[in-house]
């Protein structure tokens, strides 16, 4: 999506239009009327930036947005301020994801603010797994605020310019901001409410939970377009591939909040080729979500098969014509180009 | 006492009664209050309300209380502290991801809330983070003290 006041490289900052909270792109294409597209990076156990630039690249071309995890599961991996600080310098649209499990409202207000200088547009805030399903289950949870009150935290910061205490900024983090929503966890007649109740704390987009039951999708947007809440909010789908009908079953045991249908797996464990399975399906559901009203785009997580989502995306067209920028391709093209002229 | 959560949030409506005419009370003490000091009743005030509601509603004591908006569920029972609504991580059947042994709190005040009230109103009041100074406080003097120095301030501006 080409706008008309496009900065020189893509990867730069768009002037803030009137209604507008960020310079960032996700915001534009999506007020813009654009399906959008955003992916789950996973951050590396490694302090080589190379891995993140290497793993951003897979999505290169493919993604409006790519969020950066932040300690996703309680497991520790490197933190999502590291990611975006990295991948921002090289053009990357980020969402950094903050949980409120292990920092407080000072460590959470200054993050916000380092990472809006760093030139994040897109802050996702989640109250995050407890410590006891990480690798670290032994450590302390801090849980100082929740999703919601940290929504409302960030939107105070970014519209009032002032830290909660009250304290002034003197430039303010012009940021998007997002939530989670799960519309499958019960109590399932709560879970528009709870929207609203994000949008009314400062929810401007909502990812949510997988969404494998399009049946029970349907229902929960049947009543947030009821309540005028999709007028409000952007609704970014969560999809994803799955790798076999046997992790199927494991994801649907073990991971709290994932509702698998018995359908998808009988398609799975039917399949010859269970992997390839599992994109078919993924794509398929991008189609039906597509067609949904109220739903504004996709957010891919595609874990450990994050070289699939480009593939995922072309074949679901969910980007029509548009062309997205390549910042990874555009970051080696200039090294390249640099270098033949320090060579000549 | 775990048991009783869940008779407390069957019996949301009454009890919530109940606590207003006790509310009612103590705010009509609020002159002997203040002239005994609310510092110095804090302490005894506090180990009757960890007793009470320690009891009937498993509270965990954190000195600003709001079950009065949550069906009368504590949500400090939360493992992760949420007092503004339920996480995804809510099983199928209602009980909580981190502790399966419990029905999540906020399951609980879905249905305390229908109890007491047809509307989600109290459901719905963005609850801000916890002011950690008031942990193991007296939240019933609080709340009194705050509620007589409104009327206060009302009756000055008539």
């Amino acid at each position: 999506m080409q706008f008309d006041d496009e900065p020189l490289t893509p990867g730069d900052p768009l002037p803030i239009r009137p209604g507008h909270s960020s310079p960032g792109r996700l915001e534009r294409v999506l007020r813009a009327g654009g399906f959008a597209v955003t992916a789950e990076i996973s951050p590396p156990d490694s302090a080589d930036p190379n891995e993140v630039y290497r793993r951003a690249a897979l999505f290169d071309g493919y993604v409006d947005a790519l969020n950066a995890t932040d300690g996703s599961g309680a497991h520790c991996h490197m933190s999502s301020v590291g990611m975006c600080s990295l991948l921002t310098r090289r053009g990357h649209a980020m969402v950094m994801q903050v949980s409120a499990r292990d920092r407080n409202r000072i460590a959470i207000q200054g993050d916000v603010l380092g990472a809006a200088a760093m030139g994040v547009y897109n802050i996702l805030c989640l109250t995050g797994d407890s410590v006891e399903v990480g690798d670290h289950p032994e450590a302390k949870p801090v849980f100082d605020v929740d999703c919601m009150s940290m929504l409302e935290m960030i939107r105070i910061m970014r519209d009032e310019s002032r830290f909660l205490s009250g304290r002034k900024l003197s430039y303010p983090p012009q940021v998007f901001l997002g939530a989670a929503a799960n519309p499958f966890a019960p109590p399932l007649d709560y879970r528009p409410l709870r929207l609203a109740k994000k949008v009314a704390a400062g929810a401007q987009f909502v990812q949510t939970q997988y969404c494998f039951d399009i049946e029970v999708l349907r229902q929960y947007m049947s009543a947030v377009r009821d309540a005028g809440l999709h007028d409000e909010v952007f609704i970014l789908a969560g999809v994803g591939p799955l790798a076999s009908a046997k992790s199927a079953e494991w994801i649907r045991s073990n991971v709290p909040g994932v509702h698998i249908p018995d359908e998808t797996i009988r398609r799975l464990s039917g399949a010859e080729k269970q992997n390839e399975e599992g994109v078919n399906i993924c794509i398929d559901l991008i189609n039906e979500i597509q067609e949904i009203e109220g739903i504004h785009g996709v957010h891919i997580m595609a874990f450990k098969q994050e070289h699939r989502v480009g593939e995922i995306v072309e074949r679901s067209g969910i980007l029509g014509d548009r062309q997205l920028w390549r910042p990874a391709r555009h970051w080696e093209e200039s090294a390249a180009g640099g270098d033949e002229v320090a060579g000549t | 006492m775990y048991r009783m959560r869940s008779w407390s949030v069957r019996n949301a409506r009454w009890l919530k009664k109940l606590y207003a005419g006790f509310e009612r009370v103590l705010l009509w003490l609020d002159p002997l209050f203040r002239r005994i000091g609310y510092k110095r009743l804090d302490a005894p005030f506090a180990a009757i309300e960890k007793v009470t509601k320690g009891f009937l509603l498993d509270s965990q004591n954190c000195g600003q209380c709001i079950v009065g908006f949550t069906g009368l569920s504590c949500p400090m029972n939360c493992p992760k502290k949420m007092r503004n609504g339920p996480c995804g991580g809510v099983s199928g059947d209602g009980r909580c991801e981190v502790d399966p042994e419990m029905t999540c709190v906020w399951v609980l005040a879905w249905e305390g809330n229908k109890q007491i009230t047809n509307d989600d109103y109290p459901l719905q009041v963005v609850q801000p983070p916890v002011d950690h100074r008031l942990i193991g406080k007296s939240a019933w003097l609080r709340e009194v003290r705050l509620k007589a120095d409104e009327l206060a301030s009302d009756g000055h501006a008539v």
